[in-house]
């Protein structure tokens, strides 16, 4: 008798009465908003936004403008990735900005040529010591290790100690940047090995957006499959309840975090090796970009509510609007602007969404 | 004396100088259903939290199931068969009922740590299975607790005590928050657990459900019991009298040394 799909005795596993899924809402924005710049482009350019209207390409679509799209957000995506666990779990993360900025420099100056140009590397941190020309998987290991310590830094802190998220991570943020500049006095950090410049541009320069992708396939089947996966969201959506289950709450929080933390290292790597250099000022503002991402994305800033499908969709709607700003010729100020009105009115529209439901039932 | 489920003895609970619940003997059979009342601040939610393992006793023994039990923390009480629905219900907004049944227990189709895969068509037919025992009707086992009434949220946690085939149920106020109809339905699924032999304490100020429900009625005053009343053999007047302090059994009267 288990083996109905239909239930047992009156009752009912109903998959039509499921509810209207919230990604699909944040779908319809996408194509709203491709759709007013489709227009605006037509109307004021005489161009269209993402079709081939010149010819110049052998598809239907601009792929040149297709590419920049979802190449722009995909190594702020890799980040957000993480970010959307950590808000699913009614935290927040704002240390990941520093946390790319810091990898980047340790992780690079594990990963020089030790000859530019026939002469030794000037840029060479660890030219004395020999550490040059290392195999990738050195760079590799010290990056997410990076990530792993300041992830688990950031989750010991809220578990353990009991202080906010936002305090917590916090202090990560502005940590993590002084470790950055600290590391090289300030100076960037340039030449990585042929190797290392493969994870930022193998695939003919696709590997950030296959990295990005992958990621989010398999952080989707996590949160939806996984033990993992169902804590987060228990705890995000009544931490008191998820104690009393006897879920491990603190050991929980610490594994977020630090998973978090590891994909802001992955960024990190692929932005330097894309970049061929690495800077202190890596990743500045890149956690509000991840943020933003996020909540555009569907994701409730209270917890327990959202997916990485959505947070996918909340990276190519901040793409499509970079873009489009770009596409019509408007000053990149008002892109800021434009960007910070989108996220409060997301955060508005899942206050407003919250409190209907809540009125429903 | 095989036939006792629970058996506390000298159970005391004291916080800092305030002694919230003292030297509190009681006894459940098998199958029975027994009522805990008295005022505010009484000592029945004391009481309750010391056999939940919500907290831990100054002093006393707990004998559950003919074994001296002390549980280290409600998980620990709730896997030695004693399940509890808690005034706050402890539920999980966002998640559907399968999985706050099984939130913190759930079916595995792979051991993975932390990762391991979950076994939702298990857990899904368990449920029906649990909700059916109760009689616990829900039009949709999918929906999330938040798109529920406060009574389909009731019988949700109700519904976990059923799918675990504990050995002892204790409610807290289960209807304190209900209206009419819904109180009905979860008071129809407590005379299912009476049907299916399934022993229950159940904390209410409810004279008129008490007495619809329960065998026998026991009630605390000042961190006390003072009485433990047959159904039969008492009225709604007699049991408030006992609340209020009017009367007092003799059998618990203190001993003038006390």
């Amino acid at each position: 008798m288990a083996d109905s799909k239909h239930g047992i005795g009156g009752l009912k596993y109903d998959t039509s009465k499921r509810h209207w899924p919230n990604e699909a809402n944040v779908f319809i924005a996408l194509i709203l908003i491709v759709l007013v710049f489709e227009g605006l482009g037509l109307f004021t350019q005489g161009n269209s936004f993402l079709f081939d209207s010149k010819g110049r390409f052998d598809s239907i679509f601009n792929e040149q403008r297709l590419k920049i799209i979802i190449l722009q957000v995909s190594i702020v995506g890799i980040i957000a990735i993480g970010v959307t666990q950590v808000i699913i779990l009614g935290g927040i993360d704002l240390s990941s900005g520093s946390i790319v900025g810091a990898t980047a420099m340790i992780a690079m100056s594990f990963a020089q040529v030790a000859e530019v140009n026939g002469s030794p590397n000037p840029k060479a941190i660890f030219l004395e010591q020999g550490w040059v020309d290392l195999p990738l998987i050195i760079p590799l290991i010290i990056g997410l290790f990076c990530g792993i310590i300041a992830g688990g830094i950031n989750g010991l802190l809220i578990a353990y100690t009991r202080i906010p998220p936002f305090i917590a991570t916090l202090g990560m943020m502005v940590t993590g940047r002084g470790v950055a500049k600290w590391w090289s006095k300030g100076r960037p950090i340039s030449f990585p090995t042929e190797d290392f410049t493969l994870i930022g541009n193998g695939f003919g320069g696709w590997m950030p957006v296959v990295i990005f992708i992958s990621l989010a396939i398999l952080f989707f089947l996590i949160l939806k499959f996984t033990v993992y996966g169902k804590h987060t969201y228990a705890i995000g959506s009544n931490e008191e309840a998820a104690r009393m289950s006897g879920i491990d709450v603190n050991r929980h929080k610490v594994l977020v975090y630090t998973i978090a933390g590891i994909l802001a290292a992955l960024a990190a790597l692929v932005l330097s090796s894309k970049n061929l250099t690495a800077q202190s000022g890596m990743g500045v503002m890149y956690e509000l970009d991840a943020i933003a991402m996020t909540v555009i994305g569907g994701v409730s800033l209270s917890g327990g509510r959202g997916s990485i499908f959505g947070t996918v969709l909340g990276s190519l709607i901040f793409g499509v609007i970079i873009s489009g700003f770009t596409f019509l010729r408007l000053d990149a100020y008002y892109q800021e602007m434009v960007k910070g009105i989108i996220i409060v009115g997301a955060v508005v529209l899942d206050q407003w969404r919250q409190r209907r439901v809540a009125s429903r039932a | 004396m095989n036939d006792v489920i629970l058996e506390t003895h000298d159970l005391t609970k004291h916080y800092g100088g305030v002694f919230a619940l003292e030297a509190a003997d009681f006894t459940l059979q098998k199958g029975e259903h027994v009522a805990v009342m008295g005022d505010n601040g009484a000592g029945k939610s004391t009481f309750v939290r010391q056999i939940t393992g919500v907290e831990q006793p100054t002093r006393g023994k707990i004998i559950f199931d003919q074994q001296e039990v002390s549980f280290d923390g409600p998980l620990a009480a709730r896997e030695a068969g004693i399940e509890t629905v808690f005034q706050t219900l402890a539920l999980a907004d966002d998640l559907d009922v399968p999985d706050n049944l099984f939130l913190g227990r759930e079916m595995l189709k792979l051991k993975l740590g932390p990762f391991s895969i979950l076994d939702y068509k298990g857990m899904r037919d368990a449920t029906l299975r649990g909700l059916e025992k109760t009689g616990v009707k829900i039009p949709n086992i999918k929906n999330t607790i938040r798109n529920m009434s406060g009574g389909q949220r009731q019988c949700v946690a109700i519904a976990r005590t059923a799918t675990f085939h504990s050995k002892l149920t204790i409610m807290d106020e289960p209807t304190a928050a209900l209206g009419v109809q819904e109180t009905a339905q979860v008071e129809n699924i407590i005379r299912t657990l009476k049907e299916n032999g399934e022993p229950l304490i159940l904390v209410s100020h409810n004279m008129r459900q008490v007495f619809d429900l329960v065998d026998r009625i026991v009630v605390f005053r000042r961190g006390r019991i003072v009485a433990n009343l047959k159904k039969e053999e008492t009225d709604g007047q007699d049991v408030v009298a006992y609340i209020t302090g009017a009367k007092t059994d003799p059998a618990y009267e203190l001993k003038e040394d006390d």
